[in-house]
């Protein structure tokens, strides 16, 4: 592992995480492992049923058990909640209608498990089913009996949304060549080896939950208005974390019901999901069909894209209206497109549903363009990569909708990848393919998921004679957020990262930071954690300065020392002369949101990026793929621990290959096909290939020492050079994720019987897109200003 | 009443005969270092040594396993020394959210026991059983040949 540190401390040195220990020993504290003295255990009643209307629930034999200390149902918990203020459409338990099987609908709180769960099969509920909506083109179609939700429409449409940016006539008539495509992406789900977990205890009214949550501050908004409670009465605990992935992202119905158990029976009520609840709870890739119309040069330059999408929600809103946005905000992060329209429509079906997984919205889309370019190169003789060379968007620009992008390392991580794998000068014989693709993440969203003008992110630092503690909201997953905190602490106060104390994800003693979602926490937390470090970092040179008789900037600092002393002697020296020694740091996205409606999705302070080379063998007669290598280069800004981000980029590529190849999140009647791991195919020590990890250092002006995000964006470009290189290796196109033998063998018998060698979705459904709203696209340059 | 052996030390307990060596282990012994991640046998999370053996412990019942040892990842440290294999997941970054990791440990020293320098597809081969979501298994796979090599 190369030390990547130069002038620093610690930044940039591929240290252990400071919370390796406890989870190579066993104890790391995760929600399930907490055990509290009289804790009573909650089972869910949940809908067998995709769509009904309930007449009826009767707990009184449920509440005789021996054993059961207590039942609600939606009527103890009626207030309706959700991720975003505009689709506050969940209910804890539903009392009137359920919307997808695994709805919840009742809870018991019992002295075991056991209890619980035969108590549940105790409560009797009369149900009146309704017409289910399966798919997204049932959904378009007349309702039989009644929409799912009593809002958006017409039919069962959620959100539609139609944006034009540029002069999309004069784009198609300047081009040489126009192609129209269609693709689907297949929904997935995040499959984290930890089962949702919560715990939670109701001591003098005051409420504590433990959880497995990615964001600690939404779950606490959530508790409070569903409980009806001021904020101040309940204290939400991020527990270890057991992978996230987008799943634990969303308030969920047990961490509220475990409370109001809590609440009624004063003890501790613990709920851990089932694997097959953690199946039906989602909320993890839509499936996505796609519509992509892009005008070309002869020369391979896009003149102007139309992009449209088809998003299967689910039953619930969740993060829907943004993932919908999210489909069509970031092509033109990547590519130049002078004239861009997209339209998107979300719709509900009677399934669980979909919200953010891994690169929320844009792995989909990616998928779509990529492989189109790959096709348009294709059909006019160019070399895909060096079509895609030619249409990268330079750094310091805005895009055409408005999104400003800064740093960009496209370039360089082209070159690595192509360079490393011998893409150019490989060779061609059947069965073997190699794929190129690139991508872009955003290093945290610009817009809060609540319209607020506070900081994004807070840390507070305090010093005394016991050492360094840092306090932030910040929830680790897995990613390592709590190292970044660590080693910004430390690099500024010259110190180690296990030197620093953290407390982090506890709504009652950390300052708010919005959570672990939309790759934000290195950018924010961390640039939040700078600014309180150096105020820290100033008391103790100036302390040190007046006892040496020097200018404190003049007092080197470093190695544990503050000019002439030690940390403990300088912190003395500093408290002495100010009083208790604390400091605090916050981070605020800049303000740079087009001017239209819609405009907060898509704008982020800094976009990562990143390109990768997949190396297949491919079976002609089984339609099995082999992977033999991929090579990936991320630009991550600045490697703040090089460990951490390699980490990072060789998850998503796991991340991105199992979705390609195997990953799918199905229904039949309502049913998911296979809630279980073994069935719900995911790779295996024996599926990873070898991968080559390439960080790229374009060093962003405004992240934490020039820092990008990581966890993300690397996932994206996985599938469409899998795709690539089944082309290059059998010459048929699956259009269509994932890209299972099956596939790849009817498009090559497909490819035998003369007709057109691919597979794929066959057309796009009409869709009533409203009136599009045309936006004048912002200077290109960022030096011009805007608006 | 039931004896085991766990980490070397017996403990006598009496117990439903239902309950599986994960539930014990957890709920019993509050050894809660063994994840579960799904208790039907098809994750690996859960994996503990019987005799020095992988096995599912949501798989077995106490009651099988009477007179033989069990180790857990609890058992796998010498007092604050690490084993080489902890100390290696440590170092490289093997562990990312770390639910995974006790039971790829424990998977990763009965191979070592029996082979102290695995090829690369005999490690994939015996922690294929074991999913991790996080590390795409590459860091898993550097810190086993790692600390075969410190153990050779």
């Amino acid at each position: 592992m190369k030390d990547r540190s130069g002038d620093f401390g610690v930044i940039g040195k591929p240290l252990p995480r400071v919370d390796a220990g406890p989870k190579v020993t066993g104890r790391a504290m995760y929600a399930d492992d907490i055990v509290l003295p009289r804790t009573l255990h909650c089972r869910i009643l949940r809908s067998p049923h995709p769509h009904a209307r309930i007449l009826s629930i009767d707990s009184s034999a449920a509440g005789r058990l021996p054993g059961v200390k207590a039942v609600i149902t939606g009527a103890d918990l009626p207030v309706k909640f959700g991720i975003l203020p505009v689709t506050q459409d969940e209910r804890a338990l539903e009392h009137e209608k359920v919307r997808y099987v695994g709805d919840p609908i009742a809870a018991v709180a019992a002295v075991d498990e056991e209890t619980a769960a035969a108590a549940c099969q105790l409560i009797k509920v009369e149900y009146e089913q309704l017409e289910s909506v399966m798919s997204i083109d049932e959904a378009l179609s007349q309702p039989k009996d009644e929409p799912i939700q009593d809002y958006g429409g017409p039919l069962n449409i959620h959100k539609l949304v139609a944006l034009e940016f540029g002069d999309m006539d004069g784009g198609f008539a300047r081009a040489d060549h126009i192609r129209e495509d269609v693709f689907f992406f297949q929904g997935n789900t995040h499959l984290p080896m930890e089962q949702h977990s919560a715990i939670a205890t109701c001591v003098d009214g005051k409420i504590t939950l433990w959880s497995s949550t990615q964001v600690v501050h939404y779950v606490h908004r959530a508790l409070a208005k569903v409980l009806e409670l001021p904020m101040n009465r309940i204290r939400v605990i991020g527990a270890a974390h057991g992978g996230g992935f987008g799943g634990k992202t969303d308030p969920f119905s047990h961490e509220i019901v475990v409370c109001k158990l809590a609440m009624m029976t004063g003890r501790p009520v613990k709920c851990t999901l089932t694997r097959e609840e953690v199946f039906y709870a989602h909320r993890g890739r839509h499936p996505v069909l796609m519509w992509v119309r892009t005008g070309v040069t002869k020369d391979g330059r896009i003149t102007a894209m139309h992009f449209r999408s088809a998003l299967d929600g689910g039953a619930y809103g969740s993060y829907g209206v943004a993932s919908t946005f999210y489909t069509g905000a970031l092509q033109t992060v990547t590519y130049d497109i002078p004239a861009y329209r997209f339209e998107g429509c979300r719709v509900f079906t009677n399934k669980p549903p979909c919200g953010p997984k891994r690169g929320h919205g844009t792995p989909q889309p990616r998928f779509a363009i990529e492989v189109q370019l790959e096709k348009i190169a294709n059909d006019l003789g160019l070399d895909p990569a060096e079509l895609k060379r030619r249409n990268f968007v330079k750094p310091m620009t805005r895009t055409v909708n408005w999104l400003r992008v800064t740093s960009c390392g496209l370039e360089e991580c082209t070159d690595r990848v192509l360079r490393a794998s011998g893409y150019a000068n490989r060779t061609k014989r059947p069965g073997r393919g190699l794929g190129f693709a690139i991508s872009s993440y955003m290093s945290g969203a610009g817009t809060a998921i609540y319209w607020n003008e506070m900081p994004h992110s807070e840390v507070q630092i305090k010093v005394d004679r016991g050492g360094v503690t840092a306090y932030c909201g910040a929830m680790d997953i897995g990613q390592g957020s709590d190292s970044v905190l660590a080693t910004i602490v430390a690099e500024e106060l010259g110190l180690q990262p296990a030197e620093i104390r953290l407390v982090t994800a506890d709504t009652d003693t950390t300052p708010i930071d919005l959570g672990s979602y939309s790759s934000r926490v290195t950018f924010m937390a961390g640039n939040a954690a700078i600014e309180a470090a150096r105020k820290m970092r100033r008391m103790l040179a100036e302390a040190a300065a007046a006892k040496m008789g020097c200018d404190a900037v003049d007092v080197a600092i470093g190695g544990g020392r503050i000019g002439e002393f030690s940390f403990e002697e300088a912190s003395a020296l500093a408290e002495a002369r100010f009083g208790t020694l604390t400091s605090a740091g916050s981070y605020k996205p800049p303000q740079i949101a087009g001017p239209y409606k819609g405009s907060g999705v898509g704008p982020s302070p800094a976009y990562s990026y990143t390109a990768c080379v997949v190396d297949i063998e491919a079976d002609a007669r089984s339609g099995l793929v082999h992977v033999n290598k991929i090579w990936i280069a991320h630009d991550v800004g600045r490697a703040i621990n090089p460990l951490a981000v390699e980490g990072q980029v060789e998850g998503s590529v796991y991340m991105g290959l199992g979705e390609a190849l195997m990953e799918e999140q199905t229904f039949r009647k309502g049913l998911h096909k296979w809630p279980s791991m073994l069935e719900y195919k995911s790779p295996t020590f024996l599926d990873m290939p070898e991968v080559e990890t390439f960080i790229v250092e374009t060093v962003d002006p405004e992240g934490p020492y020039g820092a990008k995000e990581a966890g993300q964006g690397p996932l994206l470009p996985v599938p469409p050079a899998l795709c690539a290189a089944v082309h290059d290796a059998l010459g048929v196109w699956i259009d269509e994720v994932p890209i299972t033998p099956e596939k790849v063998v009817e498009a090559l018998r497909r490819k035998e019987k003369g007709e057109a060698p691919r597979f794929g979705p066959a057309g796009f459904p009409g869709i009533p897109y409203p009136v599009t709203i045309k936006v004048e696209p912002p200077p290109k340059d960022l030096g011009v200003q805007a608006g | 009443m039931l004896s085991l052996d766990v980490n070397g030390e017996t403990t006598r307990l009496l117990l439903p005969v239902h309950k599986t060596l994960l539930e014990v282990l957890r709920e019993d012994m509050l050894l809660t270092g063994t994840k579960h991640g799904c208790e039907l046998g098809e994750c690996g999370t859960c994996t503990v040594l019987i005799d020095g053996a992988p096995q599912l412990s949501c798989l077995v019942l106490p009651a099988q396993i009477e007179g033989r040892s069990v180790t857990t990842i609890e058992g796998m440290a010498r007092g604050a020394d690490l084993h080489p294999l902890q100390q290696a997941f440590a170092e490289l970054g093997a562990a990312q959210c770390g639910y995974c990791t006790p039971g790829m440990l424990l998977a990763a020293r009965s191979l070592l026991d029996g082979n102290s320098r695995p090829s690369r597809d005999a490690i994939r081969e015996a922690l294929a059983g074991n999913l991790c979501r996080c590390t795409g298994y590459k860091k898993i796979l550097e810190a086993i040949e790692l600390a075969a090599e410190r153990m050779a």
